[in-house]
């Protein structure tokens, strides 16, 4: 069990600055994901950690001892590919067996450890096979199998789920977490897919372009993103973007464009009183907009012309034009609305987010 | 396949196909049947009038038996075998090492480090024998079979090497890396993971190897001078070729017997061969 430590981490390729100041607190038995686009540095983050990438600067520390120098033998971690990377030329008993061997385990611990992990994965009969003769789900299996028999202080997984079909995905991905759960050993997670970065993490750690955009609980960085990228990155459909002018009307702070022209409820007017006659992002969830009816005041709705209509059974997906913009509402499946329809949306005023133009931080 | 007509299979595919497979194994023909023919048959003229060129009706086994009883036959085949062997040995140690360290060791000009092993392969042997007499000489090693074992590494050396950089390039990184992370160190990680997936690589790679220090022909005739330290191919030569006169039933049959060990060779690893050629690594 392990806390993981990561202080003003930097690496440098010849001309790339992959990872930028990263700072990071893991917690013991913390599930972290790191997520983003790729080429975010999150995975040379997690080489990093792992010892296979040397660190140009900053330090990494596992329970408080700097590792920045140790080979990834001493580091006590155990690492799950994407490409799963089982030795195709032993068992599945000797792939797993195998770092307990290099370790000098004696044979009767070997076998009971291999024995356990392969119960808890549900791949006992499996373990004479060779690799080769695997599907892509039990490889994975016979992957995470090598990473816990040997009781590693930290987990590290580089996408291990990218390489399976969406179906086996999501089973394995609540297998994860169910491992997890009964594990409960500290696990860094490198992932593109915001599913499994919210779905998985005990917190989220959202990078672009090697600098670490937001940390925080998945729905803290849902619900209260700290600016456009995260916003727009976690979600899906993805949040809508409008650019608004802020102007002062009667004392009230109001956002317009040309399809939009809604007053600012009290918590955010505040804050958007320093951009008065300026322009911001406006962004809104989909499922933040439902399509208005009387109850619904005149400030917070707008009209918009329907351009597709995608029933999802749950739920109905509009694609609608709001002056210039498009933008993309969830609304109830009982909602009757076909393609060119003219109809009224409202928003939910607490829901609403704006992003300052040049920081793209959020107000 | 073609498809279409069967007359564009034929015209496109058998033929052709027949055509090279006897043009290939027509000079083996040729030396078996010129290996059993008796020194009757062999130095008719063209025009007698039962002149069989392609076919003899009294087989004899007195070419091979004069090979082996008349010439130091069996001497030169143990030498080519000793040499073969050694050199191949050590070519191979050294490629496997160089070729690892070149395809996975991150250090100062290695890509200009494994071009230039690239280059010393293209120097052709019939120019660098000249200094490496030199070389023999003063070391003292003409005329013995270490002249040759230290001599064929140089051109096998950087032939193994960048056969197996190849290989080791198509083995993924994360095997290795995971081994690592396992709890291996790098030598380990390489001897129990990457050593063994490479074996069709190495096969391939020693075949080869031995091959070439097989049917070496310049160094050995250049360095090696007493009949009974010559290799089997300057032996045949030399010895069965006496001015004008060409023993050619026991030279055929110095040849079919020389090629009998790299058949074999050959055929043993053939299956580890081809699955080196086709790329084997799964996942």
């Amino acid at each position: 069990m392990a806390q993981v430590i990561i202080r003003s981490l930097n690496k440098k390729f010849e001309e790339v600055h992959a990872v930028k100041d990263v700072n990071l607190d893991i917690r013991d038995k913390e599930f972290v994901v790191l997520v983003g686009p790729s080429g975010c540095g999150k995975t040379t983050t997690l080489r990093m950690v792992a010892g296979l990438e040397s660190i140009t600067s900053g330090r990494i520390l596992i329970d408080d001892k700097v590792i920045n120098d140790l080979p990834p033998m001493d580091r006590d971690i155990a690492m799950v590919f994407q490409n799963y990377a089982l030795y195709p030329h032993m068992s599945v008993y000797d792939n797993m067996g195998f770092g307990l061997r290099m370790r000098k385990f004696d044979r009767g611990d070997i076998a009971r450890r291999v024995q356990e992990a392969a119960e808890i994965l549900g791949i006992q009969e499996l373990l004479k096979r060779k690799p080769r003769q695997l599907s892509g789900g039990q490889r994975q299996r016979v992957a995470l199998g090598r990473a816990i028999v040997r009781h590693p202080r930290v987990f590290l997984f580089d996408e291990p789920l990218s390489n399976l079909d969406a179906k086996l995905r999501v089973q394995m991905r609540v297998e994860l977490k169910k491992l997890h759960d009964r594990l409960g050993t500290t696990a860094i997670y490198v992932t593109h897919d915001q599913v499994e970065a919210m779905t998985l993490g005990d917190r989220v750690v959202v990078m672009r372009d090697g600098v670490v955009q937001q940390v925080g609980e998945p729905l803290e960085l849902y619900n209260e993103p700290a600016n456009r990228f995260v916003a727009g990155f976690l979600g899906s459909p993805s949040m809508n973007f409008a650019t608004v002018k802020v102007n002062q009307d009667n004392g009230a702070i109001w956002a317009a464009n040309e399809g939009i022209r809604i007053k600012a409820p009290p918590g955010c007017a505040n804050r958007l009183s320093r951009y008065v006659g300026k322009e911001v992002t406006l962004g809104i969830r989909p499922e933040d907009l439902h399509v208005a009816s009387a109850a619904d005041p005149a400030e917070l709705g707008f009209h918009v012309v329907v351009e597709v209509v995608e029933r999802l059974g749950s739920e109905i997906l509009l694609d609608v034009a709001v002056g210039p913009d498009t933008m993309v509402a969830s609304v109830e499946p009982s909602v009757r609305a076909s393609v060119h329809d003219r109809i009224r949306l409202a928003l939910n005023p607490e829901r609403l987010h704006f992003f300052d133009m040049q920081s793209e931080a959020a107000i | 396949m073609i498809e279409g007509a069967s007359w564009r299979r034929w015209v496109f595919f058998y033929i052709p196909l027949t055509a090279f497979i006897i043009g290939l194994l027509f000079p083996f023909y040729w030396m078996l049947v010129t290996t059993v023919r008796p020194d009757s048959e062999l130095y008719r003229p063209w025009n007698a009038p039962n002149y069989t060129p392609f076919w003899t009706m009294h087989p004899t086994l007195e070419h091979i038996r004069d090979l082996l009883t008349e010439t130091l036959f069996g001497t030169w085949m143990f030498n080519t075998m000793v040499i073969s062997i050694s050199a191949t040995a050590i070519s191979l140690f050294c490629g496997l090492l160089a070729g690892y360290a070149l395809s996975r060791l991150k250090f100062p000009f290695a890509g200009s480090l494994g071009t230039m092993i690239f280059i010393t392969y293209l120097v052709p042997q019939t120019l660098l024998f000249i200094p490496l007499a030199d070389i023999i000489r003063n070391f003292k090693l003409g005329d013995s079979p270490w002249a040759l074992i230290l001599t064929y590494p140089t051109f096998l050396i950087p032939f193994c090497t960048w056969l197996m950089m190849g290989y080791f390039k198509s083995i993924p990184k994360e095997l290795e890396e995971c081994a690592r992370i396992d709890g291996a160190p790098r030598w380990k990680a390489m001897v129990y993971i990457i050593f063994p997936i490479a074996v069709p690589g190495i096969l391939s790679a020693g075949i080869f190897a031995f091959t070439l220090s097989w049917n070496e022909f310049i160094y050995a005739l250049v360095f090696l001078s007493s009949p009974d330290q010559k290799t089997v191919p300057v032996g045949v030569t030399s010895e069965l070729v006496r001015g004008d006169v060409f023993y050619w039933g026991e030279l055929m049959a110095g040849a079919l017997l020389g090629s009998i060990p790299v058949a074999f060779v050959y055929s043993f690893f053939v299956e580890h061969y081809v699955a080196s050629l086709t790329g084997s690594v799964k996942g």
